[in-house]
């Protein structure tokens, strides 16, 4: 933590006392909350045994939340891949000479970059659905991994476009120089490098993404959150069912986002990013 | 084309009536949450210990919880479980519900973009301002904040865009905002699907695309001359 040594001296004696006080009561003070907190759900019934329970049978993590994890994890990771496919093209799109693919790239990246994801799985669930191209049932699937893959793969997209930017100008006249077409030193040379540097930002991405796979839950789709929906409503434990849905979750992201600073700080010890 | 424009003269009103409420929602949320982001932010770079980790969890929680499960927990925990009521209206109570939502999800960003700008403040600020003897408070608030919000106006108003977008996810908190209107459209007029949707996404595009020009405009015009 860097920042933390910019704005105060190393304390003296009398500034460390300072800080143990306002340090004891801070804690103080986090304590209470927790305690008020804990109280008010003890006193609302929402700590007795019955209700978490049935978290300790097998059948509702084998029948429920495992599946869900699946489903959004499934999502998840197909979108992910479709995201990096489409950000691809369109990062290539954008920044192609050819006049005609540069503005039509641009202007579906822009496009899906301002547009709500929710907006885009409404839609095409509905749609989907509708139209008879996937099975009904199976139409909230495809709406969330088209929904992701259309606003993440611009993100990426975007991503593309400013780590190839971002590089030293001479990888492409080296491209070049060796016989390469433009289009051969973008994929072959400079996207690599692009993709490298950018890494820690790609995942953080797929953060979003894992995040978005919940709003399947709006659109019908079997995912955690959806079926940890069902499992609180089953067995009327609904606080205690999301709170187990929000800790899956948290773990996740926090794994994958402690893993992207792995990687920058990994990078910029190779002296890349 | 004549089936779109009979489509506005049923819908039309709503439609107006239910981006307000995302507009609204957007409002509210972004002061609140900035506000909290700032403070978040403070906890975070005082030498306090305990107000540092309550930061560093607050952020770690809810910027890797969905969004979707903190819409979903207002309407089905604090009012299903715990009866909250904020409002006695019963329509208000989930509008308020949902602004609380979104403002603790957007606070844990805020405090980081605000983070990020305190990182643009050069070290010698920090010192000068130690030098003339401002404590931790004071240089803060007259000497490495004011920068620091100048250096943070690009992932602020990334974090804005990303409110703009996200209040249609108050649909989970049962708000009547305009991806819920859209759906119910898509639903009775499956035949103009299509334009209804591109209708509602060029209502972002026109609001969210200016926005992110305007903060372009202002990190420049803002930047810190140094």
């Amino acid at each position: 933590m860097s920042t933390q040594s910019v704005l105060f001296d190393a304390p003296g004696p009398k500034a460390r006392r300072r800080i143990l006080i306002l340090n004891i009561i801070g804690a103080l003070i986090f304590l209470g909350l927790i305690a008020y907190l804990i109280y008010g759900l003890y006193g609302a019934g929402q700590l007795t045994p019955e209700k978490w329970n049935v978290f300790a049978t097998g059948s509702v993590w084998t029948n429920f939340i495992l599946p869900g994890l699946i489903k959004t994890l499934q999502s998840a990771a197909i979108s992910i891949v479709t995201s990096l496919i489409f950000g691809f093209i369109f990062g290539m799109g954008r920044l192609s000479h050819n006049k005609f693919l540069n503005w039509i790239s641009t202007i579906v990246v822009e496009f899906f970059r301002a547009v709500p994801v929710l907006l885009m799985m409404l839609f095409l669930w509905i749609m989907l659905a509708n139209s008879g191209w996937v099975q009904p049932q199976d139409s909230p699937f495809f709406a969330v991994v088209i929904g992701l893959t259309l606003y993440n793969g611009s993100v990426v997209a975007e991503l593309i476009r400013s780590g190839v930017h971002g590089l030293p100008k001479g990888q492409r006249e080296a491209g070049i120089a060796i016989g390469l077409t433009r289009t051969q030193s973008l994929s072959f040379i400079e996207i690599p490098q692009a993709l490298t540097a950018m890494l820690p930002a790609l995942i953080s991405q797929f953060i979003v993404i894992l995040k978005d796979s919940a709003l399947g839950y709006i659109i019908n789709f079997n995912e955690l959150l959806f079926m940890s929906k069902l499992v609180g409503t089953g067995n009327s434990n609904t606080f205690q069912s999301l709170v187990i849905a929000a800790a899956i979750f948290i773990i996740l992201n926090f794994a994958l986002s402690k893993l992207a600073s792995y990687v920058s700080g990994r990078l910029s010890s190779r002296g890349i990013a | 084309m004549e089936g779109y424009l009979s489509l506005w003269d049923e819908y039309g009103a709503r439609i107006m009536e239910s981006f307000w409420a995302n507009l609204q929602l957007t409002f509210w949320a972004f002061l609140i949450s900035l506000v909290l982001g700032t403070l978040l932010a403070i906890m975070r770079i005082s030498p306090i210990p305990s107000l540092r980790a309550f930061g560093t969890a607050y952020v770690n929680i809810f910027r890797n919880t969905p969004l979707t499960i903190i819409m979903a927990f207002g309407v089905l925990v604090l009012f299903g479980v715990f009866k909250l009521q904020i409002s006695s209206d019963f329509n208000l109570n989930f509008f308020q519900i949902a602004i609380i939502g979104l403002s603790i999800y957007h606070a844990a960003f805020f405090c980081e973009a605000i983070r990020s700008g305190v990182n643009t403040v050069p070290l010698g600020q920090a010192e000068a301002a130690r030098a003339i003897g401002l404590s931790f408070l004071p240089a803060a608030q007259l000497v490495i904040l004011p920068q620091a919000f100048r250096g943070a106006i690009v992932p602020m108003g990334n974090v804005l865009i990303a409110l703009i977008k996200n209040t249609t996810v108050a649909l989970a908190g049962s708000v009547a905002e305009i991806s819920g209107l859209m759906k119910t459209m898509i639903e009775f007029r499956a035949d103009q699907g299509f334009l209804i949707f591109l209708t509602v996404a060029l209502m972002f595009v026109v609001i969210v695309v200016p926005i992110g020009l305007l903060v372009t405009w202002l990190s420049k015009k803002l930047a810190v001359a140094r």
